[in-house]
């Protein structure tokens, strides 16, 4: 695992291009394009004031810089820097921008939602969308960028507008049967329309893509509903977290609840493996090995590299093979122009390892204890998201905000759970495998595989503080992102670790 | 059991002599009975008779009391007391022996009647008793009652309390209900209320948004444009085109388009899963099939009729089926037939299988004993076994160290020696043993020997002194005769006297004898010698520290080499300094492994002593 020098940033703004080949990244007013391998930088454009908001469109080629504050939209070319589009909303304000799916048009959302503007790159016409719905997920566009799904209110009722992405026309429009539509999600083929209630009311319609109504879920009554939904890649489950502090699952054959997960305060099941972050490093477990005395074992580089087996789990194939070196200067010089900002040679600190222990069960979880009364308690599966082989679910608590479960969802059962010792910021898994990069906010990443888990040091002066984590498109580096920082963390693919292995006599 | 009461009273008594009375007359004739009776059972009237009989029979009365008895009786049956006359008027003869008879009878009777009389009373006593005993039990069943039929009271009244008691719960629950009806009711109205007001508030929010939008849109606000640099072609590089009504219905037919898509695609995967599942049902029903027919053979004869004419089904069906066109068939025709079959198949299965169990469980139950030892034994055996391997093992695991000791020990120098070495040390610690003593033994006639020569070197000395002497005083005698040669004599003198100083050559040896032995028996000696100098060593011997040491004494030998002539007794040291110092030579790498292995070096070094040797 190798990783980057620091480099700026402000407000999170960093994104990588849908094709994997640049980086963007926001100081203050100026948007820093780099390329994803070298680092180097690419372009740089100046916005006119500190840009809040940053999207690729899904060719790659433009990148959209909103300035709420202004209620601007200014647009950069990838291919020609001196290309530019400055789009103004004027006294409506501006809440929300983003990229239509085929990267022409670009939907500006107003102060107050009192309507979607559409704006076109191709041609000098301006489309109005009316009474979309201020709510958690109002707009959705189908994987194939084909539809766009809009939550709309009007006359005190909820309605969906299913929108045809290429000329705009309204192809369906009918109300659901919600008190208070919180969000819509297509399913990943495009044919299922999830739409959910708010958390007043436990109620999730499913909605074909001609606005039949396919079925209606409902877990359980007069209590706090839905709070997160997720599908799965392959667009047969959905995934639906509440405020009970369980997650349900639905079939798309008949759209019942498959099984449901709840999220005990304690651990018995001795099949669940458990990871506990230590708060020191445990004594180096070489006393088991003393004799024969190992013969290379002891060199440096065996400290900076952590990685940690499971007793019983490992199953020998160390698919996720850390290796925390920083990149050699030479690797860069070969890759480009030599220049003192691409990647960082210079020795710091090697990084400390971080010491996962299996614990045995039974495992208590540090609870919460949600404050009656308040709004917005802090209860119930806040996140959860499917690995993209469809094969794990990882969720969080927020009852339990310090770990992170992750279900196996073809034997519909828990399979590990990760606590932090500070609480989950974020997780996000590795759109390539099935790997999941976690952050607490403080100066490690986590990574979790079927394999085993890591944790890894951000290496550097002071601390740098994970508050986001971002994956490249290939799955072969993350973005850490901090509060002014971002730096990238390489990860070696399955042939990488086999040279870095051969290599590391050199090394020491 | 009540007590028994032992106590009779007199009244008792009477009644039962009256008894007695009473029975004994039952002997009477029928027909005097009751004048009997009448006559006996008044008490004053037997009280009479009693006090008549004291004074029964006086001087004066005998013939008439004699005759009143016989009287009496024979009218209880006895014979007459009178013999039978045989005249007339001839006075009747008291007969002596009817007397007897008569009174050994009575006596015998009377005896009787005491017996019965004792019988009686002690039934009486029993059955007085028995009455007492079931008075008690009377009073104290009486006194059971009693506390029950209060507990029944108290019972009832308790009931009666649960009862109002319950009857209260149910009035609150009943008002609990009311109270909760009443709630939920004021929770929809709350939220109807809520609902309403926010609908409400949300009218106005959009009539507030609705202005907004008309004051913030229809004013031609100049800022709200786009300025772009030049437009961009469609990612698709085609134009944009119309809105249409064309467009719209095309729209719609490709929506409609990517749906079917969808379900074909799904109809597709479920046909294969279906088609999957079929065919694990076929090859279940094969299976099972096969497992059941032969089989068959045995339980038809006593299968009765329902089973038979499923086996015939399945047969029937077996047939069918083995076409594989049936399975292409929509479900709607086959599913009949086939869920039918199956779930026939698996009646016959289960009923087979619990057979099957019940006959498991019935010999399980037989030979649960002759099974339990056996599988103790069994167990006993495979403990035993696993024991001797644990010894095995143990054993493997104490040579397998000890063999990594040594290689730890000969840091890999060659192991294949100490290998070697440990192989032959027994025997040759034996011969070692042997070897020892003879040396010892030799060493002892060495001794002796040598003792015997200081004595005789001694006895030499003493004699060459006497000579001396006696020289001496020839040559004061020569000297005194020819005073010329005066000076030479001086010298001779000194001569002499450093030669005499040679008599001390031999105490030295004397004084160094134990060193001396060394050389002698050099081989054994000289483990010893070097163990010596090593623990002379302040520190823990190590190579180094012996090699230093040898390295001392070579350096000290060689500088005694220089230093023999002024020192006689030296060279003697050196000597044995240099034969040292070659065995050391010779046996360093053994000597360093024995320094190093510890225990095993007393061993090692006999062993190259052995060497030496020969």
């Amino acid at each position: 695992m190798n990783f980057s020098e620091v480099f700026k940033l402000s407000s999170l703004l960093c994104k990588f291009s849908p094709d994997g080949k640049y980086l963007a990244s926001c100081v203050q007013y100026r948007l820093v394009v780099r390329d994803a391998n070298t680092l180097q930088i690419c372009q740089l454009y100046t916005c006119l004031d500190q840009i809040q908001h940053i999207e690729w469109s899904a060719d790659s080629l433009f990148i959209l810089c909103a300035l709420y504050k202004r209620g601007l939209v200014q647009v950069w070319s990838l291919e020609q820097p001196e290309w530019h589009c400055k789009i103004d909303e004027g006294s409506a304000g501006l809440v929300a921008s983003c990229w239509s799916p085929d990267g022409r048009h670009i939907l500006n959302t107003t102060e107050f939602h009192l309507r979607i503007t559409v704006w076109s790159l191709c041609t000098k016409s301006v489309s109005y969308i009316k009474y979309p719905k201020a709510c958690q997920q109002g707009i959705t566009f189908t994987r194939d960028g084909r539809y766009l799904a809009l939550a709309e209110r009007r006359d005190c009722k909820d309605y969906v507008s299913i929108l045809v992405c290429s000329d705009w026309q309204l192809l369906r429009h009918f109300d659901t049967d919600t008190q208070d539509l919180a969000g819509i999600e297509w399913a990943p083929n495009g044919c299922v329309l999830a739409a959910w209630d708010s958390c007043l009311e436990y109620k999730i319609l499913l909605y074909s893509l001609d606005g039949r109504l396919l079925s209606t879920f409902c877990a359980y009554e007069w209590s706090l509903g839905i709070k997160s939904v997720a599908w799965s890649p392959s667009s047969q489950f959905l995934a639906v977290g509440s405020y009970d502090g369980k997650v349900r699952i639905l079939n798309h054959v008949t759209w019942k609840m498959i099984t449901e997960f709840g999220h005990p305060a304690t651990i018995n099941n001795p099949k669940i493996v458990v990871y506990k972050e230590a708060e020191k490093s445990p004594p180096l477990v070489l006393g088991r090995l003393a004799f024969p005395p190992p013969r290379a074992a002891a060199g440096p580089l065996s400290s900076t590299e952590s990685e940690w087996r499971q007793r019983s789990h490992w199953d020998g194939h160390q698919a996720l093979q850390c290796r925390l070196a920083r990149r050699s200067s030479g690797n860069t010089a070969s890759q480009g122009r030599a220049q003192g900002q691409a990647l960082c040679a210079a020795a710091k600190f090697p990084p400390s390892p971080v010491f996962h222990e299996v614990a045995s069960v039974p495992v208590s979880l540090q609870t919460l204890k949600p404050a009656a009364d308040r709004a917005n308690p802090r209860i119930g599966i806040g996140a959860l998201a499917f690995s993209p082989d469809n094969c794990f679910l990882a969720t969080r608590s927020d009852s339990v905000p310090t770990a992170v479960w992750i279900w196996d969802i073809q034997k519909l059962r828990l399979l590990a759970v990760l606590e932090q010792l500070s609480a989950v910021r974020c997780f996000q898994w590795d759109p390539r495998q099935a790997r999941l990069a976690i952050c607490t906010g403080g100066g490690k990443v986590y990574l979790w595989s079927p394999a085993g888990c890591v944790s890894v040091q951000v290496p550097g002066e002071g601390d740098f503080q994970v508050l986001s984590v971002c994956w490249h498109p290939s799955g072969d580096s993350l973005a850490l992102l901090s509060k002014d920082h971002f730096c990238l963390c390489f990860l070696e693919t399955e042939q990488g670790v086999g040279t870095a292995f051969g290599q590391r006599g050199d090394h020491t | 059991m009540g007590d028994w009461m032992t106590v009779t009273d007199p009244g008792l008594s009477s009644e039962s002599k009256y008894i007695s009375q009473y029975t004994s007359e039952t002997k009477m004739s029928p027909s005097s009975l009751y004048s009997q009776q009448v006559l006996c059972s008044s008490i004053p009237l037997s009280k009479n008779v009693h006090s008549f009989f004291s004074a029964f029979c006086t001087e004066e009365n005998i013939e008439q009391s004699i005759s009143y008895l016989d009287q009496e009786l024979t009218t209880f049956g006895f014979p007459s007391l009178y013999e039978e006359s045989k005249g007339k008027e001839t006075k009747r003869e008291l007969n002596i022996v009817a007397v007897l008879n008569c009174m050994n009878e009575l006596l015998v009777l009377q005896r009787k009647n005491l017996l019965a009389q004792e019988n009686v009373e002690t039934q009486n006593l029993k059955l007085g008793s028995d009455m007492d005993h079931l008075q008690n039990c009377y009073a104290k069943l009486k006194e059971q009652l009693e506390t029950s039929r209060r507990e029944m009271i108290g019972l009832q009244e308790r009931d009666r309390q649960l009862q109002c008691k319950n009857r209260n719960l149910h009035q609150l629950l009943k008002n609990e209900k009311d109270e909760v009806q009443k709630l939920q009711n004021i929770i929809a109205s709350r939220a109807t209320q809520y609902n309403h007001d926010m609908k409400r508030k949300e009218r106005e929010y959009n009539k507030l948004k609705e202005r907004l939008h008309q004051l913030v849109m229809n004013k031609k606000d100049k800022k709200i444009a786009m300025e772009v640099l030049n437009y961009v072609g469609r990612a698709d590089g085609k134009r944009g085109s119309w809105r249409t009504g064309k467009t719209e219905a095309r729209n719609e037919d490709e929506m409609y388009k990517i749906l079917l898509n969808d379900y074909e695609y799904r109809q597709k995967q479920i046909l294969m899963e279906n088609a999957e599942l079929k065919k694990v049902l076929q090859q279940m029903k094969k299976e099972m099939i096969s497992l059941l027919s032969p089989q068959k053979q045995k339980p038809r004869e006593r299968a009765d009729d329902s089973t038979g004419t499923v086996i015939s089904d399945i047969e029937e069906d077996a047939g069918e089926l083995s076409r594989e066109s049936t399975w292409d068939l929509s479900c709607e025709t086959v599913r009949e037939q086939l869920t039918n079959s199956i779930r026939k198949q698996w009646r016959i299965l289960k009923s087979h299988v619990e057979k099957l169990d019940n006959q498991v469980s019935k010999v399980h139950l037989e030979g649960f004993n002759d099974e339990d030892v056996i599988s103790r034994q069994d167990h006993e055996q495979e403990t035993e076994k696993l024991e001797l391997e644990i010894q095995q093992c143990k054993e493997m695991i104490k040579t397998q160290q000890q063999l990594l000791q040594q290689q730890l020990a000969t840091a890999g120098d060659d192991d294949t020696t100490s290998l070697l070495r440990d192989c032959y040390l027994l025997e040759e610690k034996e011969r070692l043993k042997e070897e020892w003593s003879l040396f010892k033994e030799q060493k002892k006639n060495f001794e002796k020997e040598r003792r015997s020569f200081t004595e005789a070197a001694i006895r030499l000395g003493l004699e060459r002194k006497a000579f001396e002497e006696e020289r001496a005083s020839w040559l004061k005698q020569q000297f005194l005769n020819m005073t010329t040669f005066d000076h030479q004599n001086s010298e001779n003198v000194k001569l002499f006297s450093a030669f005499s100083g040679s008599s001390d050559w031999d105490n030295p040896t004397v004084h160094s004898r134990p060193r001396q032995k060394k050389p002698h028996g050099a081989p054994s000696g000289s483990p010893v010698c070097t163990s010596k100098l090593t623990k002379s060593l302040p520190a823990s011997p190590s190579t180094s520290d012996f090699c230093q040491t040898r390295s001392c004494v070579s350096e000290y030998s060689s500088i005694s080499v220089l230093n023999t002539a002024p020192e006689e007794s030296k060279p003697n040291q050196v000597g044995r300094e240099c034969t040292n110092q070659k065995w050391s030579v010779a046996s360093r790498p053994d000597s360093q492994e024995g320094c190093c292995s510890g225990c095993s070096s007393t061993h090692a070094d006999a062993h190259i002593e052995k060497d030496d040797l020969p």
